[in-house]
This record gives structure tokens, C-alpha cells and sequence, in this order.
């Protein structure tokens, strides 16, 4: 059922050996070209959700798996590895863990998973150019990967993620290492990745600065269960935000304390801060 | 492998050729001298079989451009010289040219010319190994494996050992570093600096093994497991006298051990 999105119905995840369940009852839906993040104190589930969508877990990791997650109408139980990472790719917090350390340029880096793939020769060049272009590092393609700067690495990571061509991407805290050059450089990537690729992004992301730029809707969770959610703006302008451990965007602290001392809050004065 | 006019798309960066005489040997004529010096420094009898693995080395990486950048591989195997130095000029069993009563001590010159010749044959596989080190790059040594039908796990488990290495020792220097800022001396004697190593070993064994669960998702997300064979991107170099030469240079270090070995050829 193509377009049908990624499709998270009652999901509940319980490692191996594990007492308590890390993921409860989850519903969420990523529609192909729209963001969502996902935000919540440590330990809420947010690295797990990320797991169980690109299918590593259980399929790799183990441990149990109720409800269903469905890419484009199929379930991730019936998928090998391999073939999820078409469909749905996972990028890491640390881009070091996730570069294969065996590749002398970034653009033969990129190549990795094509290659893997078993892709005609032709085909994996023109996956790489488009992922380059794609990420916005074509002029990176002759480094060597390990001579990266953070905010380098984490878009080459993306990039020999976007190589697959899959139709969603998942990305575990893809800023949460980098400076706030680094950090923009990446979130910009994404932005216009959804824009030109009509990939659909589930984005973790502590810094909500950087959901209230690219995201459409925002899902907070709480010891693993979904405490949140709705439209970007509304769910980070939400009162109870703070109080699950996520900081709301700056734009709603000064809104709120421009209010606190008094000052009439205007839809001018917002354009006017910006 | 993919055909001559795919890889023709590919940028001048990634078709790359060595140059260089010793570098654009193919990696598995490397590979092969490697072995071999190894063979003939440790297999053939007297200073003939180091001295010459020394002397080919050492032109070698003259040629190819990696003489200096090999210093430090030299250094690293003092702690094994200083070792054979000591215990064979100071224990060498029968000996009796004594060259000097040192107290209890007694060095040989026996003793002496035996630590020698092993330092020889040390060295000279230390800067064998290190010469292919420099001047093959790992995805050229995989790229190679797979083509020869090694699977794409036995390759890559050769590949990201040697790429673990360095990532090993940065992590480390960091544990060094942060046990130093915690006010641990690491520094001055040698038992202080033995005492510096032991907490060490859990934060760098530990990091390792967390790295190699997050690295084995990676691969997964990269489609690694998936079935068949991987794409090789650029050929590399080879040719029927590099395959002739790699049968011969065996052959031949075998032979040389055998005949030195069985004393039919004096060696000096």
C-alpha cells in the first residue's frame, strides 16, 4: 500500500532481560515530506522509538515487540534489515560509530551502503552525487572521513543514509554533539531534505529551537508512553512542557517573559524579535 | 567490479592510481612481502635473512616516499628490543666469552652478537609490516579480498581492525587524560606509570565493546547483511608478473629457509 506512511499502531517495546517496558502503547504517524520530532527527558523512550521504527529492534537488538509499525503499508516484522534500510534509515547521535572507518573519501563513504546493495556501478555514482547534493556537501566528496569536523561528519552519516534512497528517515539526536554552527548546517540539511526529497523525517531532538525551525508536528514522550503531540508550534508553546523535561524554544521563553513583566505581546513584537 | 565505462563516471579522487613504483603494486603483492620478509627474517640462519629484509624494506619505503613516517614504528618496538638486548647479552645459556664482570653479571659476547642478530629480525618485520601499513589503504586491501571471493564480513572484520587501532589509542589518550585531571600521577617512574595503565582498561575495553554494538547497527542501517556480492567500485592494479612474483617470492622464501636450515648454503 505505497504512501500509506510510517505507521506506529499500539507499539510496546520491552528489552531482553528487561523488568519494565521502554515503549507504551505508541501511536504516531510520519507522512512521506513532513517532520516530526520527538522530544522528552532521558530515558523517556526517545532512542528506543528510533530503534523499534527502523525494525533494529527486535531485529537486531532482540527483546519483544506488541502492536505494529508499517512502512508504506508493510510490517517491519516481515523485513530483513537490508531491505528496511530502504525503506527507512536510521542515523545516529555519534556519526563516528556510524561511518564504516574503511573508506579513504567521503564520496566512496557515501557508496558504502549502494555498494552493499549490490547496485550497478552507474547507479551507485549518480545515488552519491544525489545525496551529496541532497545533504549540501558536494564539495566534501574528495576528504578523507575521519578529517571531519563534528557538524562534516554527522551530514556525511546522512548522506550515506539518504543513499539508500529511503522514504523516511530517522535521525536519534543528529545535533546533540555538534556546536551551534554545526547544529545549523545540519538542521538546514534537513529542512530542505523533506522540502526536495518528500521524505518523510522523525527527527529526536533536544533542541527545540531546532523543531520549532523544521518541524510539522512535535511528539513528546514520558517513560515511554506519548505525554504530547500536535502541531509544532502548539505542542512546544504547551505549558506542560516543562515539567516533562523538555525546554521549550527560546521564542516562547521571551514570549513568556515579556508577558511576565507586564508588556502587551503582540503578533508585531513577535515579527519584530523574529 | 563494475565495468571500464561505469568506472569512468567515477571522480579522478576515487579511480586513483598510487604512484610510485613499491605503492602501486597491487596490496596483495604487498601483503605477499610482507609475509615473506617475515618468513626470511625470522626462518633463515645468521644476519643474511634480516639484513637483506632490512635492506629491501628500507629501499622500499626510500621509493616510496615513507622512510621518515616510519620512525615511529621503529620506536615502538624498543620495549621488545631492550627485552632481547638485555636477557640474551646478560643470560645467554653456555656461553663463556665473558666481555666484562659486571657484579653478579656477566654479559657474553655471544650473548651479545645472538641479541643483536634477533633485534636484526625484529626490526625488519616491525618496518616490513609498517612499509604495508603506509602505502596500502585499508578499502584498497577489502576491495581486493572481496574480488578474490573473501566474503564481505571475513574483509571487513580485517578492515575495521586495523581502522580500530588508532580510534583505540585517541580513546586512550583521552582516559589518560581525564584520569589526569582527577589528579592520577601517570608520569615519573615506571611502576607509577605501570599503576596509571590499570584504570585504563575498563573504560577503554568497555568503550570499545559499546562502540562495536552501536557500529554492528550502523552496518545494518547500511545494508551490509544484504545478500550477494558488493559492488566494487575501481579495479586495482595487477598483472600476470605481480601474480608470477608473488608465487616466486613464496616459493623462494620457503626454499631459502629450507636450505639454510639444512646448512647446504653457509650464510653469513
Amino acid at each position: 500500500m505505497p504512501g500509506a506512511g510510517l505507521v506506529l499502531a499500539g507499539v510496546g517495546y520491552r528489552y531482553a532481560g528487561a523488568s519494565a517496558a521502554a515503549l507504551v502503547s505508541i501511536d504516531l504517524r510520519l507522512e512521506p515530506g513532513r517532520v516530526v520530532g520527538l522530544a522528552g527527558a532521558n530515558e523517556s523512550g526517545k532512542s528506543t522509538l528510533c530503534l523499534v521504527v527502523a525494525g533494529l529492534a527486535p531485529g537486531v537488538i532482540g527483546g519483544r515487540l506488541d502492536g505494529s509499525v508499517r512502512v508504506d503499508g508493510v510490517e517491519t516484522k516481515a523485513m530483513r534489515p537490508h531491505e528496511l534500510a530502504q525503506r527507512c534509515g536510521l542515523l545516529f547521535q555519534n556519526a563516528a560509530t556510524q561511518l564504516s572507518g574503511t573508506t579513504s573519501t567521503v564520496f566512496e563513504e557515501i557508496a558504502f551502503g549502494p555498494c552493499n546493495l549490490g547496485l550497478p556501478g552507474a547507479e551507485v555514482v549518480s545515488r552519491v552525487w544525489w545525496a551529496l547534493r541532497a545533504a549540501g556537501i558536494e564539495p566534501l566528496a574528495p576528504r578523507d572521513p575521519a578529517r571531519l569536523s563534528g557538524g562534516q561528519a554527522q551530514l556525511v552519516a546522512l548522506a550515506s543514509v539518504l543513499a539508500l534512497r529511503p522514504g523516511y528517515l530517522v535521525l536519534d539526536e543528529p545535533t546533540s554533539e555538534l556546536d551551534p554552527a554545526g547544529t545549523r548546517l545540519v538542521a538546514d540539511a534537513l529542512a530542505r531534505i523533506a522540502r526536495e526529497t518528500g521524505a518523510g523525517i522523525l527527527v529526536v531532538e533536544h533542541k527545540t529551537d531546532v523543531l520549532a525551525q523544521i518541524a510539522d508536528e512535535v511528539v513528546v514522550l514520558e517513560r515511554g508512553a506519548v505525554a504530547l503531540s500536535g502541531p509544532a508550534a502548539a505542542t512546544l508553546a504547551d505549558p506542560r512542557l516543562l515539567a516533562l523535561g523538555v525546554e521549550p524554544p527560546a521564542a516562547v521563553r521571551l514570549e513568556r517573559a515579556v508577558r511576565a513583566s507586564g508588556i502587551e505581546w503582540s503578533q508585531a513584537l513577535a515579527e519584530a524579535i523574529g | 567490479m563494475i565495468p571500464a565505462d561505469e568506472e569512468a563516471l567515477l571522480p579522478a579522487y576515487v579511480r586513483r592510481i598510487l604512484a610510485g613504483g613499491y605503492r602501486s603494486l597491487n596490496p596483495l603483492t604487498k601483503a605477499t612481502l610482507a609475509a615473506v620478509s617475515a618468513i626470511v627474517a625470522f626462518g633463515v640462519r645468521g644476519w643474511t635473512g634480516p639484513a637483506v629484509v632490512l635492506a629491501v624494506v628500507l629501499s622500499s619505503a626510500l621509493v616510496a616516499g615513507v622512510l621518515r613516517r616510519m620512525a615511529p614504528f621503529a620506536l615502538a618496538t624498543l620495549p621488545l628490543v631492550a627485552s632481547i638486548l638485555l636477557v640474551n647479552t646478560f643470560l645467554y645459556p653456555n656461553a663463556h666469552d665473558v666481555i666484562a664482570n659486571l657484579g653478579p653479571l656477566s654479559p657474553t659476547w655471544t650473548g651479545a652478537t645472538a641479541a643483536l642478530q634477533a633485534t636484526l629480525r625484529v626490526v625488519a618485520f616491525g618496518l616490513s609490516a609498517a612499509l604495508f601499513a603506509l602505502t596500502t589503504p585499508i578499502d584498497d586491501l577489502l576491495g581486493e579480498l572481496e574480488r578474490r571471493g573473501v566474503g564481505r564480513r571475513g574483509s571487513f572484520i580485517v578492515g575495521s581492525a586495523l581502522g580500530a587501532i588508532p580510534r583505540t589509542v585517541e580513546r586512550a589518550r583521552e582516559v589518560v587524560d581525564a584520569q589526569r585531571s582527577r589528579g592520577m600521577d601517570t608520569e615519573g617512574r615506571l611502576w607509577r606509570r605501570f599503576r596509571g595503565l590499570v584504570p585504563l582498561i575498563g573504560p577503554v575495553l568497555f568503550g570499545a565493546l559499546a562502540e562495536v554494538e552501536e557500529r554492528t547497527m550502523a552496518l545494518e542501517a547500511r545494508a551490509f547483511t544484504a545478500p550477494g556480492r558488493r559492488t566494487i567500485l575501481r579495479a586495482l592494479p595487477d598483472s600476470g608478473w605481480q601474480r608470477a612474483a608473488r608465487w616466486l617470492l613464496l616459493v623462494g622464501s620457503i626454499a631459502a629457509v629450507v636450505v639454510s636450515l639444512a646448512g647446504v648454503v653457509k650464510l653469513p
